[in-house]
C-alpha cells in the first residue's frame, strides 16, 4: 500500500460515549466554543457501520494507483458525546424563532406547527428514491400534485411547477419562461439569440428585493428601474414613459417591501399588457393576501411563492425553501418538467411540457418542503388561511401605530404583513443609527428587523411581526423599541452587551478572509495542516 | 387591538386592496384538520410509497441509501439551528455561523481546495455556479462539459445558462472516460478557448476519469478545471484539488441527509483561493469582536445580491444551511478513520456486486474503466423490463441507461446476503 498509515488505533478501552470538554462556559458567553477540530483526540471514534460480510479487499484492488491520494485526508476524531456537546453547545449560541419573536421584514419569520416537522419526518417519504418508478410513488406524486393544485388557488393561476429550490431560483425560471414565450411569438420555438432582441427590458421598481435584478442579470434581460412615488407606490406617469414595445416584463412585490399594497394594481397590468410585455409576481411573501386577494385576479402571468416564508417551512438558518413558480394557462407549455399529473384512471405519472425551459433541479425540487407545506395548508383550511393574513396585517398595523410617534413613518397608510419605519430623525438628533436600533434590542433579548432595506428609505427598519405573535408580545417589543429611541449615546453604542460576542468586526473579516479552521492555524502557526 | 387602531372591521385594513380584486370566495381547499386527522391522511398517503425500506436499494445516480446516524438527526433536528434565519445578527447567530464555518472546513479539506462556500441548493446548481464563476474569472463564454456529467445536472445546467450566452460543447465518454480529443460538433479550434472544463470524478458511470489529462488540456486553454466529485469517493481517491482543479461542486446528499425523493439536498462548492471573490453564497469568516474576542460572521458579502444587486455574482439568497449543519455532523460522526472505511465498504460493495452480476449469462460491463461504487451494466434485456421484474423481486434494482444498459450503486448499507439474493434475482428476470 501507498498509503502511510498514520491514525492512532481506536481508544478500546474507551466507550464511545465518553468524550467532551467538561465545562459549559461557552453557554454563559465568557469563553468561545473551541472549533469541532480543536476537540479532536487521536484515538476517539464516533462512527458504527453495519456488518455485511461482505469480503474485504485491500485498498491495491480497489482502487488503481494513480487514483490513490498522496496525503492522508484528516477529519477530526471525536466521540459521539464529543460531537453532541459540541453542537448542543452552538444550537444554545443561536436565536431562533422557537426560543422569541424574529420581526425579519420580508422574512416571515413565524412560528411553525411541529405537526409539519412531522410530516417531514414520516420514513415513507423521507425513505424515497427520487427515482423510483412512478408506481412506487404514487403517494409523494400526489402530494406534489395536491400542492400544486392548492398553490394554483391560493394564487389564483392555472399550474405549476415545484422545482424551483427558492425564490431566487424560481425568478430565474420565470424570467426563462418570459423569454421563452416572447420567443415562441417571434420564432414559433425558444432558441438563444433569436426572436427576442427586440424585447429585452424587464422593468423592476427601485423598491425590490436584491435577488429580482440579480435574477434579471442572469435571464439576459436588460433591468430599468421602476421610481416609487411620495406614497411608496409605483409611479404610474413615470412606468407610462418606460413602455413600448421593447419591455419583456415587469417583476413586482406585491405588497411591495414597503409593506404597501400597489393600489393601480389592475391598471399596471393593463398597461404592461397593452404593450405586449408580461407580470412577474414576486410573492416570496404572500403573508398578507391569503384568501384575500390573488396574483392571478391581479392580472400577473407569473408568480412565485416561497413556502419558506408564508407555509411552514422554519428557515433551517438560511434554507432549505422551496419555491414553486405557478403561470396563466398560455405559459404553462413553458414550465420545466417532468411535472406530476392526474391519469384518467386517477394514478398519478409525470410528463414533461411540450416547449419545456429544461430543468431547473436535480431532482424533483425539495419535496420534503413541498410536504410540509401542504400539510400546513390541509391544517389551517381556507378560513384558516384567511385568518393567518388578517392577523398579520392586524398585528403590523397595531405595532405601527403604536411606534409612530416615536419613529419616522415614511409611508403612512394602513400596512399589509410588514411595515417601514426609518431613524432618520434620531440619526439626526443624536446619532442612533438602524444598525444601532437592532443591536440594542438584541440587548434586551429581541431578534431585531431587517435592517437598511429596502434601499429607498434612509436608515430604515423593515419590520414584520407576524400572525403568531401575541399582543403582549408585541408590547413588549413596541416598549423595548422606544426605550431605544430614549437611549443615550453612551448606552446604545455599546450594546450588545448580553450577548456571546459583542458588535463583529465585519471589516477585517473582509479584509483578511480566514474562511476554515485551516486558514486559521495556517495564519497562526505558518504551515498547512489539512493533512497530516 | 382594532379600537386602538380606529378600525370598524378587520375589512377596513384592506381597503386599499380595491374592491374588484378582493377575493370574496372561499378557495377550494379541504376545511381544516386537527392535528392527528392530518397525521393520519399524510401518514395514510406516504404509506402509498415503497420506500427503500421495503425494496432493497441500488438505485443511485447522484441520491444514495445510506445509513444515517441517530446523532445526526437529533442535533440536526435541534429547533435552535430550524427556526433561526439566515445569520444577520453575529451576536446572536454564533452557533449557526460557527457550525458553517466548520462545514467550510470539511468541504475544503475534502475537496483538497482552499475555500468553500455555506452551501447552494443541490448538486446540479452548484454545477451551474461553478461555470458561471469559471466564465467571470476567464471573461470567456463557452464551456467545455463531459458527457460523463450526470444528464439531469447538465440539462439544469443549460437551462440556467439560457440567459447568460455561454456555449456548451459536449465531450463524449470514450470506454467510460471523457474522451478530450474528439472534436465535437459545431466547434472549431478558432473559436474562443472555453472558461471551463467540467468532468466528473467518478463519473455518472461510476468511472474514474484520468483528470491529470483534463487538467493539462485546462492549463494548455487557461480554462478553469472544474470537478464533480462524490464526496463519498473522497475517503479513498485523490481529492479534486490534489489533482490541480480549480473548482470543485457535488451533490452532498450522502453526508447524512435522507433520500427524501430528491430534496432538500446540499450543494457543495469549493475552489482554489483566487477563486474565493468569485464564490457565489453565504460564505463565513472568522473574525474578532470589539473586545477582541473570536466571533464569526458572513463576509466577502459585496459579491452578493443584497448589496450588489445586477452586479452580483449570483442570485442565490436562500441556501441549504440545515443541511449544511447536517453534513458537518455527519462528518464528525464519521471522523478521519470512519470517513476512510466508508469509502472502502462502498467500494467493496460494488466490486463484490459487479462480480457477481459479471457472472450471469449476457450480462457485461458497459465501459471497462475503473469505477469507485457505481457501474454501468450492459443487460440483455429492456432496462425498463428488468428494472420492473426486479421490483417484482423486491428490489429497486438500478437506474435504466437508454435501452441496453443499467446503472447500479452501491453504498456501506448493502449486505452481502441482500446482494446475493440480488444477483438471483437478476438472473431470473432476465431468464424469464
Ligand atoms: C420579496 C422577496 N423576494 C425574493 C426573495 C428571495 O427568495 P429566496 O431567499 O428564497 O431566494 C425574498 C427572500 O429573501 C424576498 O423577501
Amino acid at each position: 500500500m501507498k498509503q502511510r498509515e498514520v491514525i492512532t488505533p481506536a481508544e478500546d478501552d474507551i466507550p464511545k460515549s465518553s468524550g467532551g470538554n467538561g465545562s459549559s462556559a461557552p453557554l454563559l458567553g465568557s469563553l468561545a466554543e473551541p472549533t469541532i477540530f480543536e476537540l479532536s483526540k487521536p484515538g476517539r471514534r464516533a462512527f458504527s457501520f453495519r456488518s455485511t460480510n461482505i469480503p474485504e479487499y485491500s485498498l491495491d484492488e480497489l482502487v488503481p494507483p494513480q487514483h490513490l491520494p498522496e496525503k492522508q485526508l484528516r477529519l477530526v476524531e471525536v466521540s459521539e458525546r464529543d460531537i453532541v456537546a459540541h453542537f448542543t453547545r452552538l444550537s444554545m449560541r443561536q436565536y431562533g424563532v422557537d426560543v422569541g419573536v424574529y420581526p425579519l421584514g420580508s422574512c416571515t419569520m413565524k412560528y411553525n406547527p411541529k405537526v409539519c416537522d412531522t410530516v417531514a419526518s414520516l420514513s415513507g417519504l423521507t425513505n424515497m428514491h427520487p427515482a423510483s418508478d412512478p408506481k412506487l410513488s404514487q403517494g409523494w406524486l400526489k402530494i406534489l400534485l395536491c400542492l400544486e393544485e392548492a398553490i394554483c388557488e391560493i394564487t389564483g393561476m392555472d399550474s405549476a411547477t415545484l422545482q424551483p429550490s427558492a425564490g431566487a431560483s424560481a425568478e430565474l425560471t420565470g424570467l426563462l419562461i418570459m423569454k421563452a414565450w416572447h420567443s415562441s411569438k417571434t420564432t414559433g420555438f425558444f432558441e438563444k439569440g433569436r426572436g427576442y432582441e427586440t424585447r429585452h427590458k424587464v422593468l423592476i421598481p427601485d423598491s425590490s428585493h436584491g435577488t429580482n435584478p440579480a435574477s434579471v442579470a442572469l435571464s439576459g434581460y436588460d433591468i430599468v428601474t421602476v421610481p416609487s412615488n411620495s406614497k411608496g407606490l409605483i409611479d404610474i406617469e413615470a412606468l407610462k414613459s418606460l413602455l413600448g414595445d421593447d419591455i419583456a416584463g415587469i417583476m413586482l412585490t406585491n405588497p411591495n417591501t414597503l409593506g404597501l399594497f400597489e393600489e393601480e394594481i389592475a391598471q399596471i397590468a393593463e398597461m404592461v399588457h397593452e404593450v405586449g410585455g408580461l407580470l412577474y409576481y414576486d410573492g416570496a411573501n404572500l403573508n398578507a393576501i391569503l384568501g384575500v386577494t390573488r396574483p392571478g385576479d391581479m392580472g400577473f402571468d407569473i408568480v412565485h411563492t416561497n413556502l419558506h416564508k408564508t407555509f411552514a417551512t422554519p428557515h433551517g438558518g438560511g434554507g432549505p425553501g422551496a419555491a414553486p413558480l405557478a403561470v396563466t394557462s398560455r405559459l404553462a407549455p413553458f414550465l420545466p418538467g417532468p411535472r406530476p399529473y392526474r391519469l384518467d384512471n386517477g394514478s398519478y405519472g409525470w410528463t414533461t411540457p411540450a416547449q419545456s425551459i429544461g430543468r431547473v433541479h436535480s431532482w424533483h425540487g425539495n419535496a420534503l418542503v413541498v410536504a410540509r407545506a401542504w400539510a400546513y395548508i390541509l391544517l389551517n383550511g381556507p378560513k384558516g388561511l384567511k385568518q393567518v393574513s388578517q392577523a398579520a396585517v392586524l398585528n403590523a398595523n397595531w405595532l405601527k401605530k403604536s411606534l409612530q410617534d416615536t419613529y419616522d413613518v415614511p409611508y403612512d397608510n394602513f400596512c399589509m404583513h410588514e411595515f417601514v419605519l426609518s431613524c432618520e430623525t434620531l440619526k439626526k438628533a443624536k446619532g442612533l443609527s438602524a444598525l444601532d436600533v437592532a443591536k440594542c434590542l438584541l440587548q434586551k433579548g429581541f431578534h431585531p428587523p431587517t435592517i437598511y432595506f429596502p434601499l429607498i428609505v434612509h436608515e430604515a427598519l423593515m419590520i414584520e411581526p407576524t400572525e403568531t405573535e401575541s399582543l403582549e408580545t408585541l408590547k413588549e417589543l413596541s416598549q423595548a423599541l422606544k426605550d431605544i429611541a430614549r437611549a443615550t449615546p453612551e448606552e446604545f453604542g455599546s450594546a450588545p452587551s448580553t450577548t456571546v460576542v459583542q458588535r463583529v468586526d465585519e471589516v477585517q473579516a473582509a479584509r483578511s478572509p480566514l474562511l476554515t479552521w485551516d486558514a486559521v492555524s495556517n495564519a497562526a502557526i505558518g504551515q498547512d495542516t489539512r493533512n497530516a | 387591538m382594532l379600537d386602538f387602531l380606529g378600525c370598524e372591521s378587520l375589512d377596513q385594513l384592506f381597503d386599499t386592496v380595491a374592491e374588484p380584486l378582493r377575493f370574496n370566495g372561499s378557495l377550494k381547499l379541504d376545511k381544516a384538520y386537527s392535528e392527528p386527522d392530518l397525521l393520519t391522511k399524510m401518514t395514510e398517503i406516504s404509506n402509498e410509497n415503497h420506500t427503500v425500506d421495503e425494496l432493497v436499494c441500488f438505485a443511485g445516480g447522484g441520491a444514495y441509501d445510506h445509513d444515517i446516524p441517530a446523532v445526526t438527526k437529533a442535533l440536526a433536528s435541534r429547533s435552535e439551528f430550524v427556526t433561526a434565519y439566515t445569520p444577520y445578527q453575529p451576536e446572536v447567530s454564533q452557533g449557526i455561523l460557527q457550525a458553517l464555518f466548520e462545514f467550510q472546513t470539511f468541504i475544503s479539506r475534502i475537496t483538497g481546495l482552499d475555500v468553500a462556500n455555506s452551501s447552494l441548493y443541490d448538486g446540479a446548481t452548484a454545477l451551474t455556479e461553478a461555470v458561471n464563476m469559471a466564465a467571470s474569472f476567464t471573461k470567456r463564454s463557452v464551456l467545455f462539459i463531459s458527457d460523463g456529467i450526470n444528464p439531469a445536472w447538465r440539462e439544469v445546467l443549460t437551462t440556467f445558462t439560457r440567459g447568460t450566452s455561454l456555449t456548451i460543447v459536449n465531450f463524449p465518454l470514450k470506454d467510460g472516460i471523457t474522451d478530450w480529443e474528439a472534436s465535437p460538433p459545431g466547434y472549431s479550434e478558432s473559436e474562443q478557448p472555453p472558461a471551463g472544463l467540467v468532468v466528473g470524478y467518478p463519473n455518472y458511470l461510476g468511472c474514474l476519469e484520468e483528470l491529470s489529462v483534463a487538467r493539462k488540456i485546462a492549463t494548455s486553454l487557461g480554462a478553469a478545471l472544474i470537478v464533480a466529485f462524490d464526496p463519498i469517493a473522497m475517503g479513498i481517491l485523490k481529492t479534486p484539488g490534489e489533482w490541480g482543479g480549480d473548482i470543485a461542486v457535488a451533490e452532498g446528499q450522502s453526508l447524512g441527509i435522507p433520500l427524501s425523493f430528491g430534496g432538500p439536498y446540499l450543494g457543495l462548492i469549493a475552489c482554489k483561493a483566487q477563486y474565493m471573490r468569485y464564490l457565489p453564497g453565504r460564505i463565513v469568516g472568522q473574525s474578532k469582536d470589539v473586545y477582541g474576542k473570536k466571533a464569526y460572521v458572513t463576509t466577502l458579502r459585496a459579491r452578493e445580491q443584497d448589496i450588489r444587486r445586477e452586479k452580483a455574482s449570483s442570485n442565490i439568497c436562500t441556501n441549504q444551511t440545515l443541511m449544511a449543519i447536517t453534513a458537518a455532523i455527519q462528518l464528525s460522526w464519521l471522523g478521519t478513520v470512519g470517513f476512510k472505511e466508508l469509502a472502502l465498504r462502498c467500494a467493496a460493495a460494488a466490486k463484490y456486486t459487479k462480480q457477481l452480476l459479471l457472472n450471469i449469462h449476457g450480462v457485461e460491463p458497459m465501459v471497462s474503466s475503473p469505477t469507485f461504487r457505481e457501474f454501468a451494466l450492459k443487460v440483455p434485456l429492456d432496462p425498463e423490463l428488468l428494472l420492473e421484474r426486479l421490483i417484482g423481486e423486491g428490489f429497486l434494482g438500478g437506474i435504466p441507461l437508454g435501452k441496453e444498459g443499467i446503472l447500479i450503486a452501491l453504498t456501506e448499507k448493502r449486505t452481502r446476503g441482500e446482494i446475493d439474493a440480488f444477483a438471483q434475482a437478476f438472473e431470473k428476470a432476465l431468464k424469464r
